[in-house]
Parts: C-alpha cells; sequence; structure tokens
C-alpha cells in the first residue's frame, strides 16, 4: 500500500477515484483491479477501514459471508490484504471537495489537501460521510472556529502562552492537555464527570498534574462563549452546583468524530436525504461517471450491510471499465480459473 | 411476542405514543414509526452498538429508577454527547419488555 500525505505537484491521472477507504471502498479496488483499472483512494480518516476501524474496531461482525466472526479492524486488515496485489494509492486526512467535468468528459476531483486527480470514475463509497469533528452546540461558535475554538492542533506553538480550555475525556483531550501544559500559560481540562476514558496513564499524569497545581480540572459542560470578534476571553459551563465562568483565551474541543455528507452534497447528484441515488445495474448516480456504493447510496429496497456494498462494488466495476477502457472488449472470468486475473493476483 | 407502548416526546415538545415490541430497542423503536417527522428522528449512526452517541434521550423521572443502569461503555459514549444530564441515555441500549409499558422518553437535541 502507498500512502501520500502531501499533494502531488501534477494531477493524478487514475482510472477510479474513490471517495472514502471504509469496508466497500477496499472491496472496489480488488474488483476494479481485476479487470484492469488502477484506484486512488481519499479518506477524512487518518487511516482505512472507515466506520469498522473508527467506530467499532473491536466489536464482531457476523454477517460477513464465509467470515461467522470478525472485528471491524480484522475485516479492514483483510480487505487490505486482498487489495494489495493492485496497489492501491490511500490519500488520508483529505476530503475529496470539488468535482469538475473536463472538456474530454473525464472529472478533476480536488481534495481539501490540493490534492488534484484527473479519472474516468469518482466511486463515492462515503459510508455515512467523511468523519468530522463534533461541534459543541454553543450559540454562535462557528465565528470562533479557527481563530480561539479549535478541534485540532496544527501548529502547536499558536498555544504558548494562552489559557487554555480542552474539553473531553479521551486521549486527545488528556494528550493535548498533557502536551501543552508546559507552552500554555494555563490549561484547564473541562470534561462532564470526574472520570476518563483514556489511557490509565494519561489519566495519572493528569491527575498528578492537577494536585501540583499545573493544571486545573473542571467538571462540566460548556454552554456558552463569550468575546470579541471570534476572540475568546470566557467559556461558561453548567455543572451540578450551577453556572461559573471560566475565562479562557482558547477553547480546544475533542468531543470524537461525526460522519457528514460535506462537499458531495453540492456535485449536483440527486439526493435522498443523505444519501445518492443510484440504479442498480451499474450503481451510477444521475450523473454519468459517478457512482455511489455502500452505505452511502440508495435505491429501492436497500440494505445497508456491507454484503451489499461488496456487490454493488461488482457491478459498478464492470461500468467503470467501459468508461475508462471504451475501445477494449470486457471478458468476463472467475479467479478460479482464468490465468490472466491469476496474474493480476500475483498467484499463477 | 409482547406488545405495549412507549411515549416519546420529540424535539419540538410533541408527545407520541409508540408501538412497542418485545425485544426493540427504544431507538428502533423511534426510527421504526417517526416516518417523515424531523423532530421524531433518532439519527442512530451506528445502528445500535453503543458506538457513536446519536441516540441520545432523556428517561422521564419517573422511568429512570426502573431501568437497567448503563454499562460502561455506553456511560463513555455520552462523553460525546452534549447537553448530558443524569437522565440521559443511548435509547440503543434500553430493550424494550413488557415491565416497560408506557416508559416516557424525550429527545435530546440532535447536533451538528
Amino acid at each position: 500500500m502507498t500512502l501520500i500525505s502531501k499533494p502531488a505537484s501534477a494531477p493524478i491521472v487514475t482510472d477510479a477515484v474513490i471517495v472514502g477507504a471504509g469496508p466497500v471502498g477496499l472491496f472496489a479496488v480488488f474488483e476494479l483491479g481485476l479487470l484492469g483499472l488502477s484506484a486512488h483512494l481519499v479518506d477524512a480518516l487518518d487511516k482505512v477501514g472507515g466506520q469498522c476501524a473508527e467506530l467499532y474496531p473491536e466489536k464482531p461482525i457476523f454477517d460477513i459471508p464465509a467470515w461467522p466472526r470478525i472485528t471491524g479492524q480484522e475485516l479492514t486488515d483483510r480487505l487490505m490484504e486482498q487489495a494489495a496485489p493492485f496497489n492501491p494509492v490511500f490519500h488520508l486526512n483529505q476530503q475529496a471537495q470539488s468535482l469538475s467535468q473536463q472538456p474530454d468528459g473525464t472529472w478533476r476531483l480536488e481534495t481539501s489537501a490540493g490534492t488534484v486527480f484527473h479519472t474516468a470514475n469518482v466511486v463515492i463509497a462515503a459510508g455515512a460521510g467523511a468523519f468530522t469533528p463534533r461541534r459543541p452546540p454553543i450559540p454562535g461558535i462557528d465565528a470562533y472556529e479557527g481563530k480561539s475554538v479549535f478541534y485540532a492542533v496544527r501548529d502547536r506553538s499558536k498555544f504558548a502562552g494562552k489559557n487554555l480550555i480542552i474539553a473531553g475525556g479521551g486521549d486527545s483531550a488528556l494528550d493535548w492537555a498533557l502536551a501543552l501544559t508546559d507552552d500554555a500559560a494555563s490549561v484547564t481540562l473541562l470534561h462532564r464527570r470526574d472520570d476518563f476514558r483514556a489511557a490509565p496513564d494519561s489519566v495519572e499524569k493528569m491527575r498528578r498534574l492537577v494536585a501540583e497545581g499545573r493544571m486545573t480540572l473542571a467538571i462540566g459542560q460548556p454552554s456558552s462563549l463569550e468575546g470579541e470578534d471570534g476572540h475568546l476571553t470566557a467559556l461558561n459551563i453548567t455543572t451540578t452546583d450551577g453556572p461559573k465562568r471560566l475565562p479562557a483565551d482558547a477553547l480546544l474541543a475533542f468531543y470524537g468524530l461525526k460522519p457528514q455528507l460535506g462537499p458531495i452534497a453540492e456535485w449536483g447528484l440527486n439526493l435522498n436525504a443523505s444519501t445518492v441515488l443510484v440504479d442498480t445495474e451499474k450503481f451510477q448516480t444521475n450523473v454519468p461517471g459517478i457512482f455511489a456504493i455502500g452505505d452511502i447510496n440508495h435505491y429501492p429496497g436497500k440494505l445497508k450491510l456491507i454484503l451489499s456494498g461488496f456487490h454493488e462494488a461488482a457491478l459498478m466495476s464492470q461500468e467503470a471499465f467501459r468508461r475508462a477502457r471504451p475501445a477494449e472488449r470486457l471478458v468476463f472470468r472467475y479467479t478460479t480459473s482464468s490465468s490472466d486475473l491469476q496474474q493480476k493476483l500475483g498467484v499463477a | 411476542m409482547e406488545t405495549g407502548k412507549i411515549v416519546v416526546t420529540d424535539r419540538s415538545g410533541d408527545r407520541h405514543e409508540l408501538d412497542a415490541v418485545q425485544g426493540w430497542r427504544v431507538m428502533e423503536l423511534i426510527r421504526d414509526q417517526a416516518n417523515d417527522n424531523a423532530d421524531l428522528k433518532v439519527e442512530a449512526l451506528c445502528g445500535g452498538a453503543a458506538a457513536c452517541a446519536t441516540c441520545h434521550i432523556y428517561v422521564d423521572d419517573a422511568w429512570a429508577d426502573r431501568l437497567h443502569p448503563p454499562r460502561d461503555e455506553e456511560v463513555q459514549m455520552l462523553d460525546e454527547a452534549f447537553g448530558v444530564t443524569d437522565r440521559s441515555r443511548l435509547s440503543c441500549q434500553i430493550i424494550w419488555s413488557p415491565d416497560l409499558d408506557g416508559l416516557h422518553v424525550t429527545l435530546a437535541p440532535e447536533f451538528d
């Protein structure tokens, strides 16, 4: 597997761009690969596997054909192994953003990191959408976002000498609270209960800093922001003892990730709520060359099962081949008997 | 199979009496009967795995002590919800049985 996080200088030309590296996107690499088509994948997460890796890596799944019991992470690992002969290229930590058609009918897709693809086929395998940080529902928070309210740390020097509130009870919140204690003027860790799901070692370190007076622990939930022009001066919180005001220069909020359809909604596709309508022959959207497979699509009788997505990937690939190789004929073959397919798989 | 009712107050404050079926999760009962009422919809993204905190509800005071207490997994997942109170539960973790006939819950606000 190849991982690319920096945008290439020239557009990447490929037979298919798969939006979403969850189980269905990964299996699409395999089905496209059997037909000789190359694929690049884009995912908002920093890892492959989609919901299987992000939401339930340890939970067993019981309805994957031929796997009586397999965890989300094991399934991801197996699919990566199955896709490996086709050398998929992964562009992680970025979201598919703008899509436009070029004069020759192919697509130009650009990601949030500036990666540009030229491709005959765009395959949306985005599940419930791209995982993006959960935003606290505090009125007017959008005016502060990017200025004094953040959901990730890109440049830690920005927080030097600042009075920080770090909200959340998981590893992200604890890790950053610990990491920024020395640089910041002050760090207040805000969590709804005095119990943390972060790694016990981090919790222990945090408790020690709090005992030494180098970190403040506040038990409560954010309710409103005070400040001007996006610059925070205080965060008001609710606690079991009533409201409290915490003066602060910046808030780092770590409330986990939540999928959002995002820019795909602006691509001119026929939608049904937050799913993309497709036909059941090619799993193509209303726009030729743009497909949707897996949980993200909708058609009469749709079942949101991983196995449905696998089937959809196989049928999608047939049409993707016709678009990417209009001059060639597609021969239907089985992996058990075709030496051509076995060569592609590297087993012949 | 035993059946009964639950009462759900939606996000605009309207009360709905919904059919309840033994063995169904409260999340599933709501999802199945919300139809096109956006105020009654639960996102329930993970489908009942206590892995997403998008089926957050408040249990009516009268029922608080009559439910199984939440498991650690559920309490931890509530860390990623907002407006959490001591009545907060994930509705996917409450499985309906006849002793919950008439259970009253209120949907928590839905956020971005």
